[in-house]
């Protein structure tokens, strides 16, 4: 991460608008963690390393949001990455109907309507 | 285990409630003093024997230096700590460990809102953070769904379980005076409200109300020569294991499994001891995870336990005999009323009295499933 400053939510979101999911690893236990944090959660172990992600993984769980129609609802899904941390996010191009708990899914990185990069996720297989 | 805890030395005193369902025309901190003048009262107390303030505010994140300035007090000691709902069950924590230090000797825990007439919206100016704001969960409701959707693809778990406690809230409701929502509530009339966040529908949600409760806490050998009989605080713990719910490893099973088996330790009593078990039913899913977590049914089988009416009157378990906070009231945190349903089942004062009750339990929940606290109170008999 030669050139970026600031802490690791910052490194994060530069790698993010730059086109990189990264995660971070710490070198001693190989625990993969999210959100970016200053040390590993739990030992306190400053040594840490960044990782790009493959990007894959589980629907851990999911609910649809209902919106006053005719606005169709919207998923939020907690992803587990197969690396073993896990976030929030949306899956797009899915329905109630398709769209399931225990699905592989896979990351992909769009553009919000300000401008700044997130963080999304697709049926893995597309 | 970990932590001791002084047994039954610390007594609650004095308690009410005020302007449960709807206050028109006062502010939260007027419902809140209230409440705390008549708990102090009841203590046979002048407000300015309390000497430690503990609240938790919907709107005031200063709550604890506004209480006293507004009672006219200068306390050793405030807190307004925001652990969510579940604030109220720590702030007994350490209320005891000050109260058996001899750092202070009367404490008063307090809490008010007037969300429902002023708004009509749980007043809260907590936010999703800034990793989860992004994907708009509803805070905090889609929270507890994901919770919900995950219990039922690990154990099989049904909407229809989750109206059941639903349903059995609003019976306990129905035959207390104090209770908001009154009215016949089937499980059909629960499937068929409206989906808010799948799985979890209006039906599933917790009341928008006002209301104010307080209670005031001091040592049981002062409490012995108070007004009421005091009620002792055999033990308490609280667990955080999460804040947002994205980070939970495993969804189904809170922080409620830890301090629920600390709480038991710390007041030498088990599940099977409770006769009165009051849950943080900020959502029906809640009463299914804690009656799990704090050992009332084992894991996965929350949902088949609260078929067919075990909760509800009548059934084999008691849980929130008040109607709870999807049908008594719930004023934004509804920690402090679980405390006091439970002094009253204590006391032979419920509007549900379940016969002599000699041990209660009280769990409070905060944040998205993130905080967790149990108390267990009992009767002067049980020390």
């Amino acid at each position: 991460m030669d050139g970026v400053t600031g802490g690791p939510e910052a490194q994060w979101r530069a790698a993010l608008a730059d086109g990189k999911f990264l995660l971070q690893r710490a070198v001693s236990s190989g625990t993969v963690f999210f959100p970016p944090r200053v040390m590993e959660p739990g030992t306190g172990d400053t040594d840490l390393e960044w990782i790009e992600a493959t990007g894959l993984g589980i629907i851990y769980s999911l609910t649809w949001v209902s919106q006053k129609p005719p606005a169709p609802p919207y998923n939020v899904a907690v992803v587990r990455l197969d690396e073993g941390a896990q976030l929030m996010s949306r899956v797009e191009g899915v329905t109630p109907e398709t769209l399931r708990i225990g699905q592989r899914v896979r990351a992909k990185i769009a553009t919000q309507d300000d401008g700044a990069a997130i963080l999304l996720f697709e049926p893995a297989g597309h | 285990m970990g932590g001791s805890f002084p047994r039954g030395k610390c007594a609650i005193a004095g308690l009410a409630t005020f302007g449960v369902g709807e206050a028109p025309g006062f502010t939260s901190m007027e419902l809140t003093a209230r409440a705390a003048s008549l708990a102090v009262e009841e203590a046979g107390l002048r407000i300015d024997a309390i000497d430690a303030l503990f609240i938790c505010q919907p709107d005031d994140f200063f709550a604890g230096l506004s209480f006293a300035e507004y009672l006219g007090l200068s306390p050793r000691f405030t807190d307004n700590n925001r652990t969510g709902g579940s604030a109220f069950m720590s702030h007994m924590i350490t209320a005891i460990m000050m109260l058996e230090a001899g750092y202070i000797d009367t404490a008063l825990i307090a809490y008010g809102s007037n969300q429902r007439t002023n708004g009509g919206k749980l007043a809260t100016s907590i936010k999703t953070n800034a990793w989860d704001a992004p994907y708009k969960p509803l805070f905090p409701l889609s929270s507890y769904a994901l919770a919900a959707a995950r219990h039922m693809h690990e154990f099989g778990t049904t909407r229809e379980q989750l109206a059941e406690v639903a349903v059995a809230a609003r019976q306990w409701a129905n035959t207390n005076p104090e209770a908001f929502a009154k009215g016949p509530l089937s499980i059909e009339d629960c499937l068929a409200s409206r989906i808010i966040s799948s799985p979890i529908s209006v039906r599933d949600c917790c009341l928008v109300t006002d209301g104010a409760a307080a209670i005031v806490l001091t040592r049981t050998d002062r409490a012995r020569d108070m007004p009421k009989t005091p009620v002792p605080v055999l033990g308490a713990a609280a667990a955080t294991w999460w804040n947002s719910i994205a980070q939970a490893t495993d969804m189904t099973t809170t922080a409620a499994a830890e301090s629920g088996p600390r709480a038991y330790n710390a007041a030498c009593v088990g599940p099977s001891d409770i006769q009165s078990v009051q849950l943080y039913d900020a959502f029906t899913i809640n009463t299914i995870l804690f009656l799990e977590d704090l050992g009332f049914c084992p894991k996965g089988e929350g949902g088949r336990f609260v078929s067919g009416g075990t909760i509800a009157p009548g059934g084999s378990l008691p849980v929130n005999t008040n109607g709870g906070g999807l049908s008594y009231c719930h004023p934004g945190m509804y920690g402090l009323f679980a405390i006091i349903e439970a002094a009253r089942q204590i006391r032979g004062e419920a509007a549900n009295q379940q016969g002599t009750v000699d041990v209660a339990l009280a769990h409070g929940n905060g944040g998205t499933l993130s905080s967790q606290a149990t108390v267990i109170l009992g009767s002067t008999a049980t020390l």
